[in-house]
């Protein structure tokens, strides 16, 4: 029977963490509802912007972290680089999923549309898929190593999207509104609005540390293994320090789940 | 406008449900891990190895 081991600081940062994101998240669910103004054109579809625009802002930064996490594998080829992006990857990949698919559902009542070829949906569409490219040549490189670098180069190109995203709306002519928060002018909406998608912003931003802390743990814990694996094949005797890596990642492990 | 109400509900529900797939999956992935290294401890534990 496993025993509960007491908490080391990584367990108490991910309770904390996600702790914290259930708190703001409920408080922000609750302003978009109750304390938000109904917009006058749009009416209630419009709440959708406090779901739609932080998942936007989650997108950017999952990609951001993806960027700095490959160009910290190029340059000194660590393994926590690269965990750093690939764990940032996949929380990328489901954000931008979902930024398209409220974007689509706001759009129906909106423009009378599901979907727009046009530049900012367009160029997030890119962004979706060059995060399926970056598990793909993973998956598809043949070794590890070989993965990690061709996806760290992917992830240090396919950031560039980001800005093209964001600016795509003032270069070209779209249906997508331009930034109402981000405008050079100030923020553009009743502060009642901006207060919540705050709130919402921070208790989004939360939840992807939370789950960043804990992919972390977890891809870490694959590494340890599979390098232990590896010992244990090249030397099937095991030693002291095989029993002390098993000891370590199961504490992680086991902490990690029973939180 | 009330019938856009169902367009925020879906907007709503396809954003938390995604996310809750998304724990059930890091779960899973936790559960697999665990069961490994309580494997791997059976293993460096039993007799004769």
């Amino acid at each position: 029977m496993m025993q509960r081991k007491p908490a080391n600081r990584s367990d108490m940062l991910v309770t904390g963490l996600g702790v914290l994101a259930v708190v703001v998240l409920t408080l922000g669910i609750f302003m978009a509802f109750v304390y938000a103004p109904t917009d006058r054109d749009q009416g209630d579809a419009q709440r959708i912007f406090y779901v739609h625009v932080p998942m936007a802002w989650l997108a950017y930064l999952a990609m951001g972290v993806v960027f700095i996490g490959s160009v910290g594998y190029m340059w000194k080829r660590s393994a926590r680089m690269d965990r750093l992006a690939r764990s940032s990857a996949e929380l990328g990949f489901l954000f931008t999923t979902l930024v398209l698919i409220t974007g689509s559902i706001w759009g129906r009542p909106i423009w009378n549309a599901w979907w727009q070829w046009e530049a900012r949906l367009t160029t997030t569409l890119i962004l979706w898929f060059i995060f399926i490219g970056y598990f793909m040549v993973r998956a598809y490189a043949g070794d590890a190593e070989r993965g990690a670098r061709y996806a760290a180069v992917l992830g240090i190109i396919g950031a560039i999207d980001v800005p093209i995203i964001h600016q795509s709306v003032k270069w070209w002519r779209t249906l997508h509104p331009e930034p109402i928060v981000l405008d050079t002018a100030g923020p553009n909406l009743p502060d009642s609005m901006l207060v919540t998608l705050l709130v919402c912003l921070a208790g989004f931003t939360l939840l992807y540390a939370f789950l960043m802390v804990l992919k972390m743990q977890i891809e870490w814990a694959r590494d340890v293994l599979a390098e232990r694996e590896l010992t244990a094949l090249l030397a099937p005797e095991g030693n002291q320090a095989e029993r002390r890596t098993v000891a370590t990642v199961s504490h992680k492990v086991s902490g990690a789940a029973e939180d | 406008m009330d019938d856009n109400l169902g367009y925020l509900f879906a907007a709503f529900a396809v954003t938390w449900l995604a996310i809750a797939g998304y724990l059930l999956y890091i779960g899973q992935q936790v559960k697999g891990l665990r069961d490994e290294v309580r494997m791997l401890n059976e293993g460096d534990d039993s007799p004769g190895v």
